[in-house]
């Protein structure tokens, strides 16, 4: 039964993304899309219109997918957390050119990151690719010294501070423009494709590259250090 | 360039089949990351640099090496032994 029904499914199933999905350029695009292709410019003084339209016209939507991010990071750490009575299997130290390598790239690469999320309003990228960026440089240094342990507690802390802030900023946009997150009046817009520009765009896209780069740093280092259940000292079979 | 469009997705689509018939679970997510970078040149074709940038670091970077280290911690069996 199962072998006759997945094939007429998929095969259903991409007979109506065949006819829904146009493969091809739009040849207009949403009365919406339009709005913010024309006043993008003028409302936020960003030259990324993407970060325009993710961090100001679409903010909330992006503190729900912070959000979101963070709740999955928490609940994978917590499965992987290390438990008492387990000890780490002694991890075979990397080799000389990895471990080399690894701490001549990690400077570079952190800077990197740190670039893409602050030019988020002048260049292609932002938050969460900066982050990705920062959080692949913290795999390097611990593919480069395999006992190293991060500080869980400056990231926990650099972590929830960026996403109260960023609750914070969109309160006084509440208070002063009266829209949440609202980007209107609150810091002067600057000139055009200026690093001090877009009023509140940048700060918030630093705050979300340094909570997803803390985010998936500590995600990675759980995964690397947490205990193997075979090791386990002293414990009964449970 | 419509030419390397059309060589890209036949090697994405000619990758993931046999990204699914690898016996090795290593060699299989090496190869779903060697897609995810195709994708991220096709976005960029696209004029979407932003999406690019986050297929590359996210999907084609940090979730190979994520499935890389779960095999690791867990065990890099090669499947259909058991059945034979």
């Amino acid at each position: 039964m199962r072998q006759i029904l997945t094939p007429i499914v998929l095969v259903l199933l991409g007979a109506i993304l065949w006819q829904a999905i146009p493969f091809s350029a739009p040849a207009d695009i949403s009365e919406i899309g339009r709005r913010f292709v024309e006043f993008g410019v003028a409302d936020n003084r960003a030259a990324n219109i993407v970060t325009s339209v993710i961090v100001n016209y679409r903010g909330l939507d992006t503190l729900g997918e912070v959000s979101v991010l963070f709740l999955s990071v928490t609940g994978a750490v917590f499965v992987l957390r290390r438990r008492e009575g387990l000890t780490l299997a002694k991890p075979t130290p990397s080799s000389e050119l990895v471990a080399t390598g690894a701490r001549l790239l990690f400077g570079p690469i952190l800077l990197f990151g740190a670039y893409i999320f602050a030019h988020g309003h002048l260049t292609p990228g932002g938050g969460f690719q900066g982050g990705a960026i920062v959080a692949s440089s913290v795999l390097l240094l611990l593919l480069a010294d395999r006992d190293r342990a991060l500080a869980h507690n400056a990231l926990g802390w650099i972590e929830s501070m960026s996403g109260f802030l960023y609750v914070v900023v969109g309160m006084v946009g509440i208070a002063i423009a009266g829209s949440f997150l609202s980007n209107k009046g609150i810091l002067p817009l600057g000139l055009w494709n200026d690093l001090f520009s877009a009023g509140l765009i940048p700060i918030i896209y630093v705050l979300v590259g340094l909570k997803v780069g803390s985010e998936l740093a500590s995600l990675i280092d759980a995964m690397m250090h947490s205990g193997e259940p075979e090791t386990e000292v002293g414990g009964t079979q449970a | 360039m419509i030419f390397v469009d059309a060589l890209v997705c036949a090697a994405m689509i000619a990758t993931a089949i046999s990204a699914v018939f690898q016996r090795s679970l290593i060699s299989a997510v090496i190869m779903v990351g060697f897609i995810s970078l195709m994708v991220s040149y096709l976005f960029l074709r696209m004029d979407a640099p932003d999406v690019a940038m986050t297929e590359a670091a996210i999907a084609a970077g940090l979730t190979t090496v994520i499935f890389l280290i779960a095999i690791r911690r867990t065990e890099d069996k090669e499947i259909g032994d058991e059945e034979k």
